[in-house]
C-alpha cells in the first residue's frame, strides 16, 4: 500500500510540472507577440511593460523564464497589475468560500445521489424507478444559470426567505447557512440528478454478476445482498467521477455559480480574470485549479485500492 | 451405484416422501421477443446420499431448474408454476424471506466459475463466515472464523489458517472451487445443488473436484444435484441421471441405464459424441449436427425432430415422458420409437452414436 502510495504521488508531481509547462508554453510561446503586454494589462504604459518584461524574465532564454515565472507563482509574488493584487493572495482569501460552497453541496448531491441510484437500482423497471427517473433527468436538465436565477427571484425576492447573495464567513454560523442554502441547492441538484443515474446503471451491472448470485445463494437477506455485494462493488464508477467533479469546483470551477450568487470564491477571481484577460490571474487559476484535479485523481486512486483488493496488490491481480 | 444406497441417513422428513421432490416444474421468462418456456415441465425425487445429474447442452434449461429449486429464478419477468418440496414442505409457496432460511442452511449451491461466483473485493473466509452468520447468529467473529478454517481444511485447501485472509484472485481456481464448497457446506446443507463445478477447471483439477463432492456425499449422506454437459463426469460420480433437451427431460434412468442401454437419440448423441480411450480413434468426432432449438420458436411435437435421423411421421406430436422398456418402469423417455428400433437403429459403427442424418 505504500510503495502504491509513493507511486501515485510520484506520477502526481510528473503530472502536476508537465502542466505547468503547457500552461507557461500556451501563455508565453504559442501566441506569436511579445506576452508582456498582455500580462500587463490593456491599459498598460510603456514603463509597466518594460518592467513586467524585466520581472517576467522575458528577456531570458525559455527555460528562465519558465524558472522566473513559476518562482513568481508558487512563491506568491505574481500581481494582476490590472486590478492591482496579489493573486496568489487573493486565491487564498476565496478558499474558506469556495470550500464551504463545494463541500455543502457535495454532501447534498452524494445523499441524494446516492439514495436515489439506490432506489432506483433496488426497484429497478418499477414505479419508483421511472419516477426516480424522471426527476433525475429533470435535474440533469436544468442548467445552473436558470436554476440559480429561478431560486433567487423566487426565494429571496419574491418571498424573502433568503438573503439575497454574499457570502457569511463561518465565524457566523447561522448566516453562513443561510447564505448558503440557495447556492448548494443550484450547485448540487444536476450532479444529484448525474449520480443518480450513475449509481443505478453501475449496480444493474453489478447485480448480474454471477458473485451476487452466489450471495443470494448462500441465504443472505435481500439488503445485505444489495449494501454489502452489490452497492460496494458499484462505487468506482461513482468515485472516479467524485474526484473529478470536486476538484473542478474546488480548483474554482463553480464559477457560474459563486459568480450569480456573488460568492467571493476562487470561482469568482476565476471569471473576473477572464472577462478582464488578466493573464497572471488566469495563469496562477490554472495551476490551482489543476493542482486539485491531481490532487483528488490521487484520493480516487487511493479509493480505489481501499473498495478493490485487486488494484491493492496490484502485480498479482488475474 | 444403486438409486437408494443403503449407506444413506434416514431422512427426518414428514410423509416418508423424498427428501426433494420436484413435480411439473415449468418456468417461463417474459422478454421483449416473447415468452420463453426455459423449463418445460420436470419431475425428480431425490433422496439423501444420492447424485443426480442433470444432463443437457446450453439452453436445455438445466441451469435454470437448479436455481429455479431454491427460487433464484424469481423476478416480475419470470412464471413458475409446479411444485418443489423439500421434505414435505412447498418451497414454491414460500416467501422470499422464508427461502432465505432455506438457503445454505438446507439446499445450498455452488456455481461453475469459481473466479466469477466470488466476490472479488472480500477475503474468502469473510464469505465462509458470511454464509455462517447469515444463518447462526449465536456464532460470535472469532467462533465463525474458525469454524471457517476448518471448512477451509475439510475440503483439502492447504495451511487453511493463513489461506482464509486470502482474497479469491490469490486462490487458483481448483482452489476456489475447493473455497466454494467449503461455503455451501457451511451449515451442514442436506441438498447440494453443483452447477457444472468443474467446467472452468482443468481436468486433473476436475477430477479432484468430482473426488470431493463424491466423498462429501457419501461421508455426510448428502445429496446432490450434478448439472453439467459432461458425460465424463457424469459417469464418474452418478446414481441418476436426468437427460435435458428444449426445456424438457428427454430421458431418465439410472447411470447404466444412460450408458448401457440408451432410448433416446439425443442421447445417444451425446454418447457417440465422447471420446473414447477404448475403442480406435474415429477419424472425426462424432457430433449432433444442428444447434440446439431457439426457446422461442421450438419446434412443434419433440423439440428434437429438427437434428434427429430417426424422425418419422409421429414426431409431430410431442411423446410423453414414459416407460416404454417392459421390464423398467423407472427408465422413461420421450421418444415415439419402439424399444427394438432403438435397440438396432443406436448401433453405429459397433458403439452407440448417432446416424449422419441423411
Amino acid at each position: 500500500m505504500l510503495r502504491f502510495l509513493i507511486r501515485r504521488i510520484l506520477g502526481a508531481i510528473a503530472v502536476l510540472f508537465a502542466i505547468s509547462i503547457l500552461v507557461f508554453l500556451i501563455f508565453n510561446v504559442v501566441p506569436a507577440t511579445n506576452p508582456a503586454p498582455r500580462i500587463a494589462g490593456k491599459n498598460a504604459t510603456p514603463h509597466l511593460i518594460k518592467e513586467v518584461e524585466k520581472q517576467w524574465g522575458l528577456d531570458k532564454p525559455l527555460p528562465e523564464q519558465y524558472w522566473t515565472q513559476m518562482k513568481l507563482i508558487f512563491t506568491g509574488k505574481v500581481k494582476s497589475y490590472q486590478s492591482s493584487i496579489n493573486v496568489d493572495q487573493r486565491i487564498l482569501e476565496g478558499i474558506p468560500a469556495t470550500a464551504s460552497l463545494c463541500i455543502g453541496a457535495a454532501i447534498i448531491w452524494l445523499s441524494f445521489g446516492f439514495l436515489f441510484g439506490y432506489l432506483s437500482a433496488v426497484r429497478a423497471g418499477g414505479w419508483l424507478d421511472r419516477g426516480l427517473t424522471v426527476l433525475a433527468l429533470i435535474g440533469v436538465s436544468m442548467p445552473v444559470f436558470w436554476l440559480a436565477s429561478i431560486l433567487l427571484y423566487y426565494f429571496t425576492y419574491k418571498i424573502e426567505l433568503f438573503p439575497p447573495s454574499g457570502y457569511e464567513p463561518l465565524s457566523n454560523p447561522g448566516k453562513w447557512f443561510s447564505h448558503l442554502i440557495l447556492p448548494w441547492i443550484s450547485l448540487a441538484i444536476l450532479f444529484a440528478g448525474f449520480y443518480s443515474r450513475v449509481l443505478r446503471s453501475s449496480m444493474l451491472d453489478v447485480m448480474n454478476e454471477d458473485y451476487v448470485r452466489t450471495a443470494r445463494a448462500k441465504g443472505l437477506s435481500q439488503r445485505r445482498v444489495m449494501v454489502k455485494h452489490v452497492l460496494r462493488n458499484s462505487l468506482i464508477p461513482v468515485i472516479t467521477l467524485f474526484g473529478l467533479d470536486f476538484g473542478v469546483l474546488i480548483g474554482g470551477g463553480a464559477i457560474v455559480t459563486e459568480s450569480l450568487f456573488n460568492i467571493e470564491g476562487v470561482g469568482l477571481f476565476t471569471a473576473e480574470a477572464l472577462k478582464q484577460q488578466d493573464f497572471p490571474s488566469i495563469m496562477a487559476v490554472t495551476l490551482f485549479g489543476a493542482f486539485f484535479i491531481v490532487l483528488f485523481n490521487i484520493f480516487v486512486d487511493i479509493a480505489y485500492a481501499y473498495l478493490d483488493p485487486r488494484i491493492r496488490l496490484g502485480t498479482s491481480a488475474a | 451405484m444403486s438409486a437408494t444406497p443403503e449407506t444413506a441417513p434416514a431422512s427426518p422428513g414428514a410423509g416418508g416422501g423424498a427428501l426433494l421432490e420436484v413435480d411439473g416444474l415449468r418456468v417461463g421468462f417474459a422478454t421483449e421477443d416473447g415468452r420463453v418456456q426455459a423449463v418445460d415441465g420436470v419431475d425428480f425425487r431425490l433422496e439423501p446420499g444420492e447424485v443426480l445429474a442433470i444432463v443437457g447442452e446450453s439452453g436445455s434449461g438445466k441451469s435454470v431448474t437448479a436455481q429455479t429449486l431454491i427460487g433464484l429464478t424469481r423476478s416480475p419477468n419470470s412464471h413458475i408454476e409446479g411444485s418443489v418440496r423439500l421434505r414435505g414442505e412447498e418451497l414454491t409457496a414460500l416467501s422470499e424471506s422464508q427461502l432465505q432460511k432455506v438457503r445454505g442452511t438446507q439446499i445450498a449451491m455452488i456455481f461453475q466459475d469459481p473466479m466469477t461466483s466470488m466476490n472479488p473485493v472480500y477475503t474468502v473466509g469473510s464469505q465462509v463466515i458470511e454464509a455462517i452468520r447469515a444463518h447462526d447468529t449465536s456464532a460470535g467473529k472469532k467462533e465463525a472464523r474458525a469454524r471457517a478454517v476448518e471448512l477451509l481444511e475439510s475440503v483439502g485447501i492447504p495451511d487453511a489458517d493463513r489461506r482464509v485472509d486470502a482474497y479469491p484472485h490469490e486462490f487458483s481456481g481448483g482452489m476456489r472451487q475447493r473455497a466454494m464448497i467449503a461455503m455451501g457446506l457451511a451449515l451442514e446443507p442436506s441438498v447440494l445443488i453443483a452447477d457444472e463445478p468443474t467446467t472452468a477447471l482443468d481436468v486433473t483439477i476436475q477430477a479432484q473436484i468430482l473426488d470431493l463432492i463424491q466423498e462429501l456425499n457419501r461421508s455426510r449422506g448428502l445429496a446432490t444435484i450434478l448439472i453439467t454437459h459432461d458425460l465424463g463426469v457424469v459417469a464418474e460420480v452418478a446414481d441418476r441421471v436426468l437427460v435435458m433437451y428444449g426445456g424438457k427431460v428427454v430421458e431418465r434412468g439410472t447411470l447404466d441405464d444412460i450408458f448401457y442401454d440408451p432410448q433416446h437419440p439425443y442421447t445417444w448423441g451425446l454418447l457417440g459424441s465422447l471420446t473414447r480411450l477404448d475403442q480406435p480413434r474415429p477419424h472425426r468426432l462424432p457430433q449432433i449436427s444442428g444447434a440446439p432449438p431457439s426457446l422461442l420458436h421450438l419446434p412443434t411435437g419433440c423439440a428434437f425432430r429438427p437434428r434427429c435421423p430417426h424422425e418419422f411421421g409421429k414426431c409431430t406430436e410431442v411423446p410423453g415422458l414414459e416407460a416404454r422398456l417392459p421390464d423398467d418402469p423407472n427408465h422413461r423417455d420421450r421418444c415415439w420409437l419402439t424399444p427394438e428400433q432403438k435397440r438396432k437403429r443406436r448401433e453405429v459403427e459397433g458403439r452407440i452414436g448417432l446416424e449422419e442424418p441423411r
